[in-house]
Formats: C-alpha cells, structure tokens, sequence
C-alpha cells in the first residue's frame, strides 16, 4: 500500500475528529446549562480520543520523529485536510447542535464502512468509535428534533442553523486522491456511496423536527485540500498556542 | 503506548492479585481487573507483558492506569511493559459480577442490558434504580455525566442524584 496515500487519508478523518472536538472543547464552561455543557465536552474528549488513535497510527507510519502531538499540533493551516463544516464557529447552540447533527450522521456511516477496512489498526479504531458516535449522534439528533419542534424562536434557530450549514454538507462526499487509492485497496471507505443514505436520514429527522430541508444546489468545499474558511486559523492558534509555546510538551 | 491490536485474553494468573491492586483513578472502588480492562499479562523472560484496553476513546484514565500498572509489578519484582489495544472494543459486560457490585456500593447504578438501558436513556422508561434508596422511580437528568461512561439520573422519592454507568456494547 502506498504509505503516503494511507497517511493522507488516516490524517482526512483525524482532522475532522480534532477540529470538531476543539470546536465542542471551546464551549467549556460557556454551555446553555450545565447537562449540555458537560455533553459538549464528554463529545470532544470522544473526539480527541479517537484523533490520538489516528495520529498515534499515523505517527508510526511515517516515523522520522513524528509524533501524535506533533502531527496534531504542528502543522500549518494549509496542511489540515478537515472538512469545511466541523470548523465553523459555535454560533448559537442551535448551530452548534446542526453542526453536531449533520457531521454525526455522515461520522456513523464512514465508520461503519469503515470498521470492513482491511487495515486492521482503522478497523479497530472505528469498530472502537462506532459505540460512540451513535451515542453523539443520538444527542445531536434529540437536539435538532427539540429545538425544531419546540417554540417558534427555537423553531427557527434551528432552521436557520440547518439552511447555514447545508452549504457544507456536500464536501464530505467528495473523494481525494488519498480516498480513491485507498478504496481500491480494500482499505479506505468510498464516501460517495453515503450520500443517498446521509441525505434520507437527515431529511428523516429535520421532518421529525418539523423543519424544512434546504433545496439549495450550491455547496463550498476546498477543506479536503487545505482550503479553508476563515475560521480555521484563529482555532488553530488557540489549539496550538501550548505546543508552540513550550515545545515537545506532551498531552 | 503503542497501538496493536488482538483478539485473545490471557492472564498469567500469578499476575492477578498484583494486577488487582490498580484501580480507575476516576473510580477508585473498581479495580481495573474488575472493570475487564486488563485483556492479557504474561511473563516473558521476567519481563511482564501488559495489554489494556480503553473503555472509551478518550479516557484520560487510561495513562495513569498504565503508569499505576507498572508501578505495582515493579514493586513486586517485575519490569513491563504495557500496550494499549483497541480490538475487541471493550463492553460494560466485561465488568465482573464483584465490579458491578462495587459500584453499586460507591453509589453508581450498573449497566443495564442493552435494551433496557436504551429504553431508560430515550424511551423515559423508569428503570435505573436509585443507589441510595433502592427505588426505580427515577428520572434521566443528563445523557452525559461526569466521565465519558456515566448519565446523571436522580431519584423522584429520596431526591437523590446519582450516576449511572451506560451499557456499551
């Protein structure tokens, strides 16, 4: 297997996982109440949790002194491969919950794709994630289904959140060049067969919600290949103010 | 830590009194044996091999566990070594009949079986029972608690809070 293209693709699904796990982690302290503050922070230690098993995978494969924190912390914003929608700022809650919302459901199907790999290490990284991101995802959804179907300003916060987003939503299932290689080796997930399942069961939830789904056609992308919005690089300087500052410190 | 990945569980069973001495720092009354963390030890030219496994992810116990491992089996005469895996996933029905009593004692409800406990966390179904007062009506405050593996519930008669460690399978 052609070790560059299977780092490429460990670090596409790392940096999804790290980048929204520093977005929840922003909302310590700051939560609506105290139950949701907490639920935002267990789902970034979640999502941390699993970007150290990719990184630390990661580290290994490319050697040469690298390692989690280094490929985690260290890199420019140009080099994380995230996609668009997991860095976008906690506008309000209802935001932050669409945004939970719309990654989760695309974050269960990868890994459950995911965990056939055969790449042992991703197949147990995911078959590991998997008991929790249908946990998150549940939240999210309960989230998305409350505020919907709840007053007529939460009602529209939510919509408001989801039309947002929707924007976003398409770039997970684009392929890179790393994802191509890595389906024909048996290893990687090929994303694009998750778009008719993603799309029927956000709509299956938002029309719980009572809301509607957006029809717009126009989708942004470029985080797959480093092109980001402009929200990306003041997360990355909270995320690595430590590691810059006092160097090789460990988690 | 490296990552590796395994399907067996062995443990030399001279290991297991030792072994039984760490416990999770975030729940002290359960030794990490108990829990079902430990998935094999044996001893290889005097040198103990360990393999942990998480219960989730991002389980920041997990560090001081391996470091607690090594701790006790140097003082009992033995240099380690302790890897991290990640396959087979670890479930709450790894927990021991002895752990799940200890967290009953230390006032955390045990894992329900897979259904029940989804029908308790979604379906509003009253059927934790309280630590304190043995009662079932109780009620869901929070999804998340505070670690990764509880939901906080409290109890409509002695109003009592409590945690509740989630089933995970």
């Amino acid at each position: 297997m052609n070790k560059e293209h299977l780092y490429k693709y460990i670090l596409g699904i790392a940096d999804n996982s790290l980048i929204l796990g520093q977005r929840l982690g922003e909302l310590c302290g700051h939560g609506p109440n105290l139950e949701t503050d907490i639920a935002g922070t267990n789902i970034s230690l979640d999502l941390f949790g699993q970007s150290r098993s990719y990184y630390q995978y990661a580290a290994k494969l490319i050697g040469n002194g690298a390692t989690e924190d280094s490929i985690a912390m260290l890199r420019n914003e140009r080099e994380y491969i995230n996609v668009l929608l997991v860095e976008q700022p906690n506008t309000d809650f209802a935001y932050t919950m669409a945004r939970q919302f719309l990654f989760d459901v695309y974050h269960l199907l990868m890994l459950q794709e995911l965990q056939k790999s055969h790449d042992v290490t991703l197949a147990a990284i995911a078959n590991k994630s998997i008991k929790e991101v249908s946990y998150h995802l549940r939240f999210s959804s309960d989230w998305v289904k409350r505020l919907g179907d709840g007053t007529e300003e939460s009602h529209q916060k939510m919509q408001d959140a989801i039309d947002g987003l929707w924007t976003y939503t398409d770039e997970l299932f684009h392929q890179t060049d790393a994802d191509k290689a890595m389906v024909a080796e048996g290893a990687g997930v090929d994303v694009k067969e998750l778009k008719d399942s993603y799309y029927s069961k956000v709509t299956k939830v938002l029309a719980e919600a009572t809301l509607e789904t957006p029809e717009s056609k126009w989708f942004q992308k470029g985080g797959k290949n480093g092109v980001h919005t402009e929200h990306l690089g003041y997360l990355l300087s909270d995320l690595q103010y430590m590691q810059r500052t006092f160097p090789n410190m460990e988690w | 830590m490296v990552i590796m990945t395994t399907v067996e569980q062995h443990i030399d069973h001279i290991l297991i009194p030792i072994l039984d001495q760490v416990s999770d720092p975030e729940i002290p009354v359960l030794s990490i044996m108990e829990m079902g963390v430990v998935r094999s030890a044996v001893i290889e030219n005097n040198v103990v091999k360990v393999e942990i496994t998480p219960t989730y992810s991002g389980c920041p116990a997990m560090d001081v566990i391996g470091d607690d491992i090594k701790k006790v089996l140097l003082e009992a005469g033995f240099q380690s070594e302790v890897d991290l895996i990640l396959a087979p996933a670890w479930t709450t029905d790894w927990i021991t009949a002895k752990g799940r009593k200890a967290l009953e004692d230390y006032g955390i409800a045990a894992p329900l079986k897979v259904d029940a406990d989804k029908e308790a966390l979604l379906g509003g179904k009253k059927l934790v029972k309280c630590t304190n007062c043995g009662s079932q009506n109780t009620k869901l405050v929070s999804q998340f608690g505070s670690t990764a593996c509880k939901a906080l519930f409290k109890c409509e008669d002695c109003q009592e809070p409590f945690d509740y460690f989630k089933c995970l399978k």
